[in-house]
């Protein structure tokens, strides 16, 4: 039998199309319960490739004769060999191109919305990790909002559909990636802005982002209106775009809110955040879409694989948005927090611009799930 | 650390490093230790849980000049 290979993007089609699909993981244990490929209709059988060395016999009434099967590994190395393995069994399977190396990579544009006065937003969907991007486009100007390390997609993307990056924002300082913020700014010659209250230590130059700014793009005059919205740092500022789009930063997502402690200053900043998201947010129009950057689990994704919901039935549907007890409100986000993402203080400093740890080392800063909410 | 064997497994990728290992581990005989040379990142975590399923002790590693030293005791 053949041993087929299966590409990132080929895997999210599976993901965002809700099929199903048989992973065999042949990372560690440990690598495997920290972080996996998440799809609804996605079923696992974890084996280090190391236990299968002498041959994959033991394991051939584990794998289903009947559905799509694809090998795991982080690198992709483990798994053409034991999916060559499988073959020689008289399976056809596939193995992942690059591994989880590859799929915590991949970006997905998907396009969430028009604006009125013509162009359009497209949010980059960053399936493994669970990180969301932005990109909006008026008249051949294009902005883009909490870029990631992998910035080759974003200038590809917009060469294609002919526009010009001319301004490029963060909502906040990311404690779980690694910005591509700054680089594309340096690559395009457009504008690099960041809170100024997080950026106090950044060792580069840029254009301070303040509440109330208000940044055109593309002759049409589409607004993009900063919102300051402390809490999960003390500088995260949210956007609305055309009056229509609320991109909350890591603030406020679909199914959870954001968590103060990423800086180090939980308890000081869950009163910005009970402020933010209980105050400032409820002035804003129910029917603005709300963009968050990150989503946790698969379950968030709509039909499309695009992450968005409208202001509104977050206030009806999220726990994080109706807990009437300050008390309570507190306790939630400050004890009991899921565990911090991997390498949190060196992904600062980088974003600060303190280390530059080459591309290997930054890839192994980012790995596993962002984890930057609390439920 | 006094080896009974070392076994370069430098510039190799994953599952190289450990297949290499699996092989020389079988030269020796219990209680005897291998050295190993690698630079493939993975390898830690992963020689640690090989060495642990397969009844190996894990005595020392250490990071020499991007170069990852192991030393593996023979169950």
């Amino acid at each position: 039998m053949t041993v087929n290979v299966m590409n990132s993007k080929e895997v999210t089609k599976k993901v965002f199309n809700k099929e199903e699909l048989f992973i065999l993981d042949v990372r560690n244990e440990s690598d495997f319960q920290d972080w996996k490929i998440e799809g609804e209709n996605f079923a696992y059988f974890n084996i280090p490739y190391f236990e299968l060395l002498d041959g994959v016999e033991g394991i051939m009434d584990k794998i289903p004769s009947d559905k799509e099967v694809l090998v795991v590994c982080a690198k992709e190395g483990s798994s053409i060999m034991v999916a060559e393995m499988l073959s020689d069994e008289g399976l056809t399977v596939s193995y992942l191109e690059g591994g989880m190396k590859a799929w915590s990579e991949h970006l997905e544009p998907v396009k969430v919305g028009d604006l009125k006065d013509g162009g359009e937003i497209y949010q980059f969907v960053r399936i493994g990790k669970g990180c969301l991007s932005y990109m909006v486009v008026s008249n051949g100007d294009a902005a883009i909002i909490d870029a990631s390390r992998i910035t080759d997609i974003y200038l590809e993307f917009a060469d294609s559909i002919g526009a010009k990056i001319t301004h490029v924002f963060d909502t906040h300082l990311h404690a779980d990636h690694i910005s591509g913020g700054r680089s594309i700014a340096e690559k395009t010659n457009a504008s690099y802005w960041l809170p100024p209250k997080d950026a106090t230590e950044v060792t580069f130059a840029y254009k301070p982002l303040e509440d109330g700014n208000l940044v055109e793009i593309g002759n049409v005059k589409i607004n993009i209106h900063a919102l300051y919205s402390p809490g999960h740092t003390i500088g995260s500022t949210s956007f609305i775009v055309d009056e229509k789009f609320l991109l909350s930063g890591d603030i406020l997502f679909i199914d959870s809110i954001g968590r103060p402690d990423l800086a180090g200053l939980a308890q000081d900043w869950v009163g910005d955040l009970r402020e933010s998201l209980y105050k400032r947010y409820r002035e804003l129009s129910e029917e603005l879409v709300v963009l968050p950057a990150h989503f946790m689990i698969i379950e968030e994704l709509n039909e499309d694989g695009s992450v968005s919901e409208k202001l509104g039935t977050l206030y009806a549907k999220n726990h994080g948005l109706n807990i009437e007890d300050e008390n309570e409100f507190r306790k939630l986000v400050t004890e009991n927090l899921p565990p911090q993402p991997n390498a949190y203080q060196e992904i600062r400093e980088t974003n600060m611009g303190k280390i530059n740890p080459d591309e290997e080392k930054q890839r192994e800063m980012e790995i596993g799930p962002n984890r930057c909410a609390v439920r | 650390m006094e080896a009974n064997k070392v076994l370069d497994a430098k510039g190799l990728a994953c599952p190289m490093p450990i297949v290499k290992t699996k092989k020389a581990m079988n030269e020796l005989e219990s209680g005897q230790v291998l050295e190993i040379h690698a630079t493939d990142k993975g390898a830690k975590n992963d020689l640690a849980a090989w060495a642990k399923s397969g009844g190996h002790e894990l005595i020392q590693h250490e990071v020499e000049n991007d170069v990852l030293k192991f030393w593996i005791k023979k169950g």
